[in-house]
């Protein structure tokens, strides 16, 4: 492997002594995602495999391009799981561009012990930056406060801070039992409904809510689920209708994410209430963590959606389509705008990490 | 060499007496008169945090009570070019809110309120100054807590919680500081005001609320958080299971994380630790164990019955030669009060003690038992083993009289030792007590120079004139280069081969 790790680095050298940009890229599934792609692609998959895995440590590392199907059959053989369910857009999802996408699956909001974004889960990582040097951050173990928590920062970043060689990740079991209640149900009770069950010891783990019908998936022990079960009420779903169910949600192969326009991700506060579309007659709308992310397909103006996020104390993203050009990410005020620059520079301060796909500028 | 070098630290640096007239004048030309301190009488209560070892009268005191003093307060020093050294409650253990000399220490202890809980989101917005506890006990009444819980959450303060990203007895479970913070809003070096983070569950552009958090308050000053709460589970109970040898016990909690069980608290300590602990509250500890676990389930009671039973099985299964499970709430705060008291306990049949904080994998502690044994020996010093097990955070207690030089030197290379064996075993030097000025040196075992530089640089990229409680958490490389470890990676930089540009 060090082979292909002098390999990134001599690409990275040749990129930035011609003033070139690259375009890191694992298994492809998310080139929709962020802003428009630019430069000459660097092919991330070669870096692959498992480095090591210890099931009583809670604990694996491996490579950026190894497979996420891989390493989730690798991890299910010994009944654990990666805990925040990261969406599979396709078969050659990596765990490199799942790191740096930072996106999270129905278990994002769960109550209790699968709670979690990405970056809660990530321990370490091992990074090449813009000057080609190799280096770790972190490590193998659940509590380190030592240097400052750069692997953290690495989730979400689109990778515009660097190659992301390998990553260490808190793994959790899998749950002992599982059930899915359904709920004919209106937005807004729905809403209510799910605030209030946060509020509670249940093990709420995933909800959804589309088209008048609420869904909210149990897991842990038993007789927690069995509990919860007798106590919500609501209408039992079959096991495998379950899992296509909350798979179609995290993978976005449900129907609802299948329809053409642009997609937008809100991300609120859970409390925040129904949110009025800023053109109602032609929008859609599908909602899951507790409330606190709104999938809307509309074509209200950018703005106008962008304001409708603000005002319920979040913000959106234009996941999917749409007008990319002008940014997918909301943009930030001159401090917070000053600090991206900054922090950007110390990791590639010639720029040449995925250019314009986190902003337009840089 | 270290430990001379830990020692020269200490000694305190002489305060300018002119540069302190200014700076203090310039602050008091907005700042009420009670609220900015620098006569030694007054400055005297902030010379240390707990880490006592090290103390330094700081130039000033500032004492703000709006953010809008805050603010002005920063600009005024970023503007004089004078350090600032963000306090809480002062119970840090790393001596990251140690002051400076030419410095002014900003304690944030007024902003002491609770602005808000809502049961509906869960969340409660809080002031950098509210205690750990207080926040659970303004969020009871609604069913719900705080989840991170620091042995001195009597005492420390949020704002303190977020700079170290503090730990406790439940966080195998229930996560760190930074699983359950979900906003910070305060102000930049300069004074600017900056929120990282939302109520919402993630936020545009680059995670700097998991950057800040655990950052020793050298990136930002904190001046609101709101922080997630999570619903009180509906009963706990913690089963005590003693041990013949120390190394068994540590195997059990790798067989109980293997089978499949994360228990919500899971806690070693060894003899001598039961033995002082059991002297001082009487938890009902079995002191014939070479050591015991505490064990804890918590959820709902069938929840809880179905996998105390699991727990038990492990553990028996683990050579536990005696199991004891609680059979009532206040039984259960008996066996945790002794873990709680184990630090006082333990000061109380030594003049002193020095507590580590490695963190280590769990297959290691064993081993890392066996080390700590043969440490002892080497440098007759006791040292009394309490352990946060589920997550392989050690906290050995070195005893030694702080009176005597000698014995103080051998702690600390005692303890250094201990930390570099945490950093060789693939551990860390710091699982939640924080680097601070304590653990600076052994930074350069855990890092090679690349990692700190870039540290370095990311400081900068926050406070280009590193005047937020400098000299704390990353070490500079021309101290590593005294301290001469500085850790090369299986013997050779990466990338040797490789030109720079």
């Amino acid at each position: 492997m060090q082979g292909v790790q002098s390999a990134y680095a001599d690409s990275l050298r040749a990129a930035a002594s011609a003033g070139r940009s690259l375009c890191l890229r694992g298994g492809g599934t998310k080139d929709f995602y962020g802003g428009p792609m630019q430069g000459e692609t660097l092919d991330l998959r070669e870096y692959a495999g498992v480095v090591s895995y210890e099931p009583s440590e809670l604990v694996v590392t491996a490579r950026c391009g190894t497979r996420l199907s891989e390493l989730e059959a690798e991890l299910a053989s010994r009944n654990q799981m990666i805990p925040f369910e990261p969406p599979h857009f396709g078969t050659g999802s990596t765990l490199g561009g799942c790191i740096a996408a930072g996106l999270a699956g129905p278990r994002r909001a769960a109550n209790g012990l699968y709670y979690g974004a990405v970056r809660d889960y990530v321990l370490g990582c091992t990074l090449m930056d813009g000057r080609a040097d190799v280096l770790r951050f972190g490590g193998q173990v659940m509590k380190n406060v030592a240097g400052y928590d750069v692997s953290r920062l690495l989730a979400g970043s689109m990778g515009t801070l660097g190659i992301i060689l390998e990553v260490s990740l808190k793994v959790l079991p899998m749950p002992v039992a599982r059930a899915t209640l359904r709920f004919a149900m209106e937005e807004e009770e729905a809403l209510a409904k799910l605030n209030e069950w946060g509020g509670r010891p249940l093990p709420v783990s995933a909800s959804s809510w589309f088209d008048g019908v609420l869904c909210v998936r149990l897991e842990g022990a038993a007789a927690a689920v069995d509990a919860a079960c007798m106590h919500l009420g609501g209408e039992r779903a079959g096991e495998q209708e379950a899992l296509s169910h909350w798979a179609g949600l995290r993978d976005h192969a449900d129907p609802f994410f299948a329809q053409p326009g642009p997609l937008w991700r809100l991300s609120v506060p859970s409390n925040a209430g129904p949110i009025a579309f800023p053109d109602a007659n032609r929008s859609r709308q599908l909602i899951e963590w507790g409330g606190a992310l709104r999938w809307w397909r509309t074509e209200a103006n950018t703005q106008a959606v962008r304001q409708a996020a603000s005002s319920a104390g979040g913000h959106a993203t234009l996941f999917r389509g749409g007008d990319r050009g002008a940014g997918v990410f909301q943009a930030h005020g001159p401090v917070m705008e000053r600090l991206h620059r900054n922090v950007k520079n110390v990791f590639d301060p010639a720029g040449i990490f995925n250019r314009g796909r986190l902003y337009p500028q840089w | 060499m270290g430990a001379e070098e830990h020692i020269a630290s200490q000694t305190p640096v002489r305060i300018d007496p002119a540069r302190q007239r200014e700076v203090a004048a310039a602050l008091r030309t907005f700042m009420p008169e009670h609220t900015i301190l620098f006569r030694s009488e007054d400055t005297r209560p902030y010379e240390c945090d707990g880490l006592s070892a090290y103390r330094q009268l700081p130039m000033v005191v500032a004492l703000p009570e709006t953010e809008e003093q805050v603010a002005r307060i920063l600009r005024t020093c970023h503007e004089m070019k004078v350090p600032v050294v963000p306090r809480g409650a002062g119970t840090g253990l790393s001596g990251g809110a140690l002051p400076s000399a030419e410095g002014v220490l900003l304690g944030m202890a007024k902003f002491n309120r609770i602005l808000a809980v809502d049961p509906l989101a869960r969340t409660a917005r809080v002031q950098p100054g509210v205690r750990n506890a207080a926040i659970s006990e303004a969020a009871a009444r609604h069913g719900l807590y705080y989840a991170p819980d620091p042995s001195s959450q009597i005492a420390c303060t949020i704002g303190g919680n977020i700079a170290e990203n503090s730990g406790g007895l439940h966080c195998l479970k229930y996560g760190l500081t930074v699983h359950n913070v979900l906003r910070v809003r305060g102000f930049t070096v300069e004074g600017e005001p900056v929120e990282f983070g939302s109520e919402a569950l993630d936020s545009p552009g680059f995670d700097f609320l998991a950057l800040a958090i655990g950052s020793e308050g050298m990136l930002a000053v904190t001046a609101e958080a709101t922080v997630k709460l999570v619903p009180r589970p509906e009963v706990a109970r913690v089963i005590m299971a003693s041990f013949a040898e120390v190394e068994t016990a540590g195997n059990a909690v790798a067989d109980m994380i293997a089978a499949g069980i994360i228990p919500a608290g899971l806690e070693l300590m060894d003899r001598p630790a039961t033995h002082a602990v059991e002297e001082f509250v009487h938890a009902g500890y079995d002191l014939g164990a070479a050591a015991i676990l505490l064990c804890e389930s918590d959820g709902t009671p069938a929840e809880v019955e179905e996998e105390i039973g699991r727990m038990k099985a492990v553990l028996a299964a683990s050579g536990a030669t005696q199991l004891k499970v609680s059979q009532s709430e206040s039984e259960r705060m008996k066996f945790w009060a002794g873990r709680k008291a184990a630090f006082p306990a333990v000061g109380r049949i030594s003049p002193d003690y020095y507590c580590m904080d490695g963190t280590i994998p769990k297959k290691r502690l064993g081993e890392m038992l066996r080390f700590i044994a043969e440490m002892e020996g080497k440098y007759s010093l006791r040292c009394p083993n309490v352990f946060h097990a589920g997550d392989g955070n050690l906290h050995p207690l070195i005893l030694f009289d702080a009176n005597d030089p000698e014995q103080l030197r051998r702690t600390e290379e005692f303890a250094a030792e201990v930390l570099e064996k945490c950093v060789a075993v693939g551990g860390t030097i710091t699982g939640e007590h924080g680097v601070g000025i304590e653990k600076i040196n052994q930074m350069c075992v855990q890092f090679g120079a690349k990692e700190i530089a870039l540290f370095l640089a990311l400081k900068q990229a926050f406070d280009a004139h590193g005047l937020l409680n400098p000299g704390k958490n990353i070490p500079t490389l021309h101290r590593c280069a005294e301290y001469g470890r500085m850790h090369v990676r299986s013997g050779a930089p990466p990338f040797a081969e490789l030109p720079r540009f």
